[in-house]
């Protein structure tokens, strides 16, 4: 029964505490009510009546002329721009279509590759578990998703694993200006490419593939407490201590959100000895 | 008490006006609820209630399986409930029967009305609800944990979606009915409430009930569904309130 639980969320204000300022994020559930304040209902929210309520789980976030609230969980919704992470799902005689975690397959269509493909020779230079890394070109109101190969550091993966995070959770797994991901990078020594699906491929050594899973696994995780960056570097020196090789080389590759993966870009077309990454999961989001 | 048999009708109501698990007409059973409980789906809970744990697990919005399903302008939610065969005392025979179908059809068309499916055109947002052990009320636990589910998996919808079963027993409406209630009473009215705008979107009935009944009936059973409205707001801050603020910038 009601009644010994806390309070609703129609109820409006918080208590006597402060009304939430701006920058200090308050979880909504769908179906709540939000202080709209005279904003306009934006993403994730509708309005019934002149009230303005969530529609989805997140954190509500005043952006005038707009109050949204930003996702927390949920599939990967594409926008133009984005470089993301791909797999193969279906090989067809013009495109391939690719799963990126989003509500729909993208379909790759071969002219937005590098490579001069011949209709029906499509198979020859993606199978169907392979993986590449895509940039969205275009978004059609049915949902469509265009993607092209076509750009720098956009190409086929070949060797790493691919993990995945939680789409959410991207922009920590990067860190601020990328500070995250050097971190990664610097101490294992592995090549990391992180798409904005939450996919992440890495590539290295046994070891730096472990420690940067692990790395990325603390993030899913604990991504809410301060100090994240400083708990997975010490992570990191930790276990480079443990296991002495002396791998502190620079990273080869360093990657970020605008340049997720580097000088596979213009490799020629793959043999068919194509070895695609492991696709490995972990979602700490969902754990 | 000694002496009763497996077939005689138990006291489904004291003078005292107790149950026969001891609680009064208007109170629920515990319930537990854990959003996030499976890894690999994209939204997933537990609920625990009363007797029954069920799971739910929601997947989507996705590419539609079966492609002839495709609908051009929404998502189409598909849901399977599911028992166990090993849910109740007498083994059940696993798989669809009437019974399933019509459950799923219900809970589906129930998230329907509250799911913002058009958001989603030409895709598949799946429900799977697998009733581990039951104790009547699985329709109602089902659709709990398939709505704290879809929260979890970011669904974009009008409301949660709490639901209860309002019954008659001993001459009593009584809330939230467990299976010798449900069993031997003379009526069963599972519902399910938006809270937002107070409707309902499931209401099926068995039994016999008067007018009267039923308006009291709808009335405990809508004050029941708020306070489970609560647990299902809870458990997702549980899982979601220690959650990283999501970069601005970035």
């Amino acid at each position: 029964m009601g009644g010994s639980h806390r309070t609703g969320p129609r109820r409006r204000g918080r208590g006597g505490s402060s009304p939430h300022p701006s920058g200090d994020r308050v979880l909504v559930l769908p179906g709540e009510e939000i202080p709209s304040q005279g904003l306009k209902p934006g993403p994730g929210t509708y309005r019934v009546g002149g009230k303005v309520y969530a529609s989805i789980l997140g954190l509500l976030s005043p952006r005038p002329p707009f109050v949204q609230v930003i996702p927390l969980s949920g599939r990967y919704i594409p926008k133009p721009n984005d470089v993301v992470i791909g797999t193969v799902t279906d090989v067809q005689g013009t495109f391939w279509l690719l799963d990126i975690g989003a509500p729909r397959w993208a379909p790759l269509h071969m002219t937005g590759t590098p490579w001069k493909v011949d209709v029906g020779e499509t198979e020859r230079y993606l199978r169907v578990g392979e993986s590449v890394v895509v940039r969205v070109e275009n978004l059609d109101p049915t949902g469509r998703i265009g993607v092209t190969m076509l750009g720098e550091g956009l190409g086929k993966l070949e060797g790493g694993s691919i993990v995945h995070v939680s789409p959410a959770r991207v922009p920590r797994v990067v860190g601020r200006n990328g500070s995250m991901i050097e971190t990664i990078t610097r101490h294992t020594g592995a090549q990391v490419a992180v798409g904005q699906n939450g996919r992440i491929w890495v590539d290295g050594a046994p070891e730096a593939i472990h420690r940067v899973r692990e790395a990325l696994r603390m993030i899913s995780e604990d991504g809410q407490r301060r100090g994240l960056t400083e708990r997975v570097d010490s992570y990191l020196k930790s276990t480079s201590r443990s296991r002495d090789e002396g791998v502190e080389e620079p990273p080869r590759e360093h990657a970020h959100r605008d340049a997720p993966a580097q000088d596979f870009a213009s490799s020629p077309p793959p043999t068919d000895s194509g070895e695609g990454p492991d696709d490995e999961r972990f979602d700490g989001e969902n754990n | 008490m000694g002496s009763v048999g497996a077939k005689d009708v138990p006291v489904l109501l004291s003078p005292e006006g107790l149950r026969v698990d001891g609680r009064r007409v208007n109170e629920l059973r515990p319930i537990k609820i854990t959003a996030g409980a499976l890894k690999h789906a994209d939204g997933s809970a537990f609920v625990e209630w009363g007797q029954n744990k069920v799971m739910a697990a929601v997947y989507g919005p996705r590419e539609v399986h079966p492609r002839h399903l495709q609908q051009n302008t929404k998502a189409v939610i598909q849901c399977k409930y599911n028992m166990a065969a090993f849910s109740v005392d007498e083994r059940k025979r696993p798989g669809l029967d009437r019974r399933s179908q019509e459950i799923s059809k219900v809970i589906a068309e129930a998230f329907e009305s509250v799911v913002f499916a058009e958001e989603f055109p030409r895709t598949s947002i799946d429900i799977y609800i697998e009733v581990l052990q039951a104790n009547a009320g699985t329709r109602c636990a089902g659709l709990v944990a398939a709505s704290v589910a879809l929260a979890d998996a970011g669904i974009p919808m009008a409301d949660l979606l709490p639901a209860v079963a309002v019954g008659k027993a001993g001459g009593a409406i009584i809330l939230d009915l467990k299976k010798e209630e449900d069993n031997f009473g003379e009526a069963d009215l599972p519902m399910a409430l938006v809270p937002q705008s107070g409707r309902l979107v499931l209401l099926q009935m068995e039994g016999h009930m008067t007018r009267d009944e039923l308006a009291t009936a709808l009335d405990l059973g809508v004050q029941g569904c708020r306070g489970i409205y609560e647990v299902m707001k809870q458990a997702l801050r549980d899982r979601y309130s220690v959650a990283p603020a999501a970069e601005a910038g970035a």
